[in-house]
């Protein structure tokens, strides 16, 4: 699979190799302004759809950051830490949050595309 | 470096417009922290050396400096005038901010509190000797109880999220009565975010309740959340968005259903005080902040204080220490064996915060129930009043009227360039305290704002006008002018992110600021 796919709650999904890797979009990140703390999930920690995986802070709020798919955290991005500021300068590269085995890849495929998220970003101004 | 941008003097947080050569400006005064102003060895009181004597502390004998600034006593005088003189209070002017019902203090009341006889009392004095206070404490439970139609409070809250903490010990612990202590509560987006922190931090799991599009509680999604787990509800009323929450009554009947317990916060008690009475809504508990609705000060001018007022189903659960009528006079409950109920423990070491107790109730006694009465409709008056003069100007986020707070987002700022944060620091330059912003989150850019019943028909005329002006020049284009906002203060705009990002917490002498680095 090439591409990113999204929730409706602004995460992106990447496949890579056997995992996926998960961050925020960028319209997540403008929407938040400069994040200041980011609370990730431990490795092995098992996630459901919609469950709260990790928490973003900006300046304007904490928010809640739902696992995309169903599944089990292997890694979280080591850079975040001492520099969540990489949220802002690239959500969708080295700003991503987690990796994540997945449990079931069919469930991939309910989520949405560049083109339907675009839409979809656009339909709630 | 951070430390370095951050330290005090004119050029930080952006140059002043105009300067001058002292970087004072007019008297408004430049001033450095005291511990950049050592002069070492500087005192205010000379003090003769001390008499020889022999040596017995030790290894405890002080190796070095302690690292207190040595300053004369004008010099000190100076210092925390001058800082006086840059904080804005209620003291100074108009405080809109929403959700925190910064009304005026009454003066009466420090005058009440400062008494010898209620200002000068110790907490282990024998209760023989305290009986004027008790009976203060036992006047202004009543008058709380007669307010809220509830039975019980429990009074050492010491502010409002003390006061929810006790209130969801009380449910959790009438849980563990019966022998199911539950897993969840409930909580609408539209309640106070403390709420859930609370419900967190008594182990409780959090289920959010979306708000529906009249920005109250969605009712079917709450009733869907409902279950045997489920231990009760966190609810705000009037919610965050200055909402009544008219499905309070089957909120209540539902949780009760499933035999849950049906926490108010009460901390916007200022719209409905001598209209509608919790008790008479199935609230089982809810906090009450003396430091917002009864005037005693707050925003870093007291502290606060949280009564818990509790229906008979929780009372026989409430902390201890507690006043009663007894035989002689009144006295402490302050055993468990004494109480005959099942208190959970202690919240404070006494009994609360006692100056508190005396600056509400004089609040209440100076005003009288009728008074209290029209405290409410004057601050929900003032509030729609905000509402009807900028809804066509600002974007109103929900159908008026409101109760004590108006709630505006930021729809009327979209293309302009300018947000919520601009908007806000602008105010300050307009010589207002910001509103809230960017809260509640249920709307987009959130401007919330509360003026009580302390502000008169011309102090709110003056700031609808400079917030009419303001809208104005964002549509007009002025996005550059909101960028460089605030321009008047001490500071310019504060860099916020790397606060957040990098804070500084403690002040250290430049050498060793340069170790660190």
């Amino acid at each position: 699979m090439s591409g990113e796919k999204f929730t409706k709650d602004h995460e992106w999904v990447r496949t890579d190799g056997d995992v996926v890797v998960v961050g925020i979009t960028e319209y997540a990140q403008e929407q938040l302004g400069d994040v200041v703390f980011v609370d990730l999930p431990d490795a092995g920690k098992a996630v459901k759809t919609g469950g709260e995986a990790a928490v973003v802070e900006s300046v304007k709020a904490a928010s809640e950051i739902y696992a995309p798919i169903d599944g089990e955290v292997t890694e979280t991005n080591p850079l975040l830490a001492d520099d969540p500021a990489k949220i802002n300068a690239d959500a969708l590269g080295e700003g991503w949050l987690f990796k994540m085995k997945v449990a079931d890849p069919s469930q991939l495929d309910s989520l949405m595309d560049a083109a339907a998220y675009k839409d979809y970003v656009s339909s709630l101004d | 470096m951070m430390a370095e941008k951050m330290r005090s003097g004119p050029a930080a947080g952006g140059a002043v417009t105009g300067g001058t050569i002292t970087g004072h400006r007019g008297l408004q005064l430049e001033e450095p922290l005291i511990f950049e102003q050592d002069s070492p060895g500087a005192t205010g009181v000379d003090l003769p050396q001390p008499a020889a004597v022999a040596e017995r502390l030790g290894e405890l004998k002080r190796q070095g400096p302690i690292g207190l600034p040595g300053l004369s006593e004008p010099q000190v005088v100076r210092h925390y005038t001058r800082i006086s003189q840059k904080n804005y209070g209620i003291d100074s002017g108009f405080y809109p901010l929403g959700s925190c019902t910064m009304k005026h203090n009454p003066r009466i009341n420090e005058k009440l509190a400062r008494l010898p006889g209620l200002g000068d009392l110790h907490p282990l004095q024998p209760q023989s000797t305290t009986q004027g206070m008790f009976e203060l404490m036992d006047t202004l439970v009543h008058w709380l109880k007669t307010i809220t139609g509830m039975p019980a409070v429990a009074m050492s809250p010491a502010a409002g999220a003390h006061g929810e903490l006790c209130g969801m010990m009380c449910i959790r612990a009438a849980h563990e009565a019966t022998g199911d202590p539950r897993k969840k509560v409930l909580v609408p987006e539209s309640a106070h975010g403390t709420n859930p922190a609370t419900a967190a931090a008594c182990g409780y799991a959090v289920e959010s309740i979306p708000a529906n599009d009249r920005g109250r509680v969605d009712l079917s999604a709450f009733k869907e959340k409902l279950a045997d787990d489920v231990a009760g509800i966190m609810l705000t009323n009037p919610n965050t968005c200055g909402l009544f929450e008219n499905d309070i009554i089957d909120i209540a009947d539902a949780i009760h259903g499933i035999g849950g317990f049906f926490y108010c916060d009460g901390a916007n008690l200022n719209a409905i005080m001598g209209k509608a009475r919790p008790g008479d809504l199935g609230v089982d508990c809810m906090h009450i902040n003396l430091h917002k609705t009864f005037s005693t000060p707050h925003g870093g001018g007291g502290p606060g204080a949280g009564p818990v007022v509790l229906s008979e189903a929780l009372a026989p659960f409430a902390p201890l220490p507690y006043v009663i009528h007894g035989d002689a006079g009144f006295r402490l409950v302050e055993h468990e064996g004494q109480s005959g109920g099942q208190p959970f423990g202690r919240l404070k070491g006494f009994h609360g915060q006692v100056g508190m107790f005396i600056r509400a109730l004089a609040y209440m006694m100076s005003h009288g129930a009728d008074g209290l009465r029209q405290v409410s409709e004057d601050a929900v008056l003032n509030a729609n009043y905000l509402l009807a003069q900028l809804k066509d100007t600002l974007s109103a986020s929900f159908d008026g009227p409101c109760m004590h707070e108006a709630l505006f987002d930021d729809h009327f700022l979209k293309d302009t360039g300018v947000t919520t944060l601009d908007f806000a620091k602008a105010m300050i330059d307009e010589g207002f305290h910001p509103m809230t912003m960017y809260f509640p989150l249920v709307v987009h850019g959130a401007m919330l704002m509360e003026p009580t019943e302390t502000e008169s028909k011309a102090s709110l005329d003056e700031y609808i006008n400079a917030v009419k002006g303001l809208a104005a020049q964002a549509r007009s284009g002025a996005v550059d002018a909101f960028h460089a906002a605030p321009r008047f203060t001490p500071r310019r705009r504060l860099d916020e992110t790397s606060a957040a990002r990098h804070p500084v917490l403690r002040w250290r002498p430049p050498q060793e600021e340069v170790a660190a680095e």
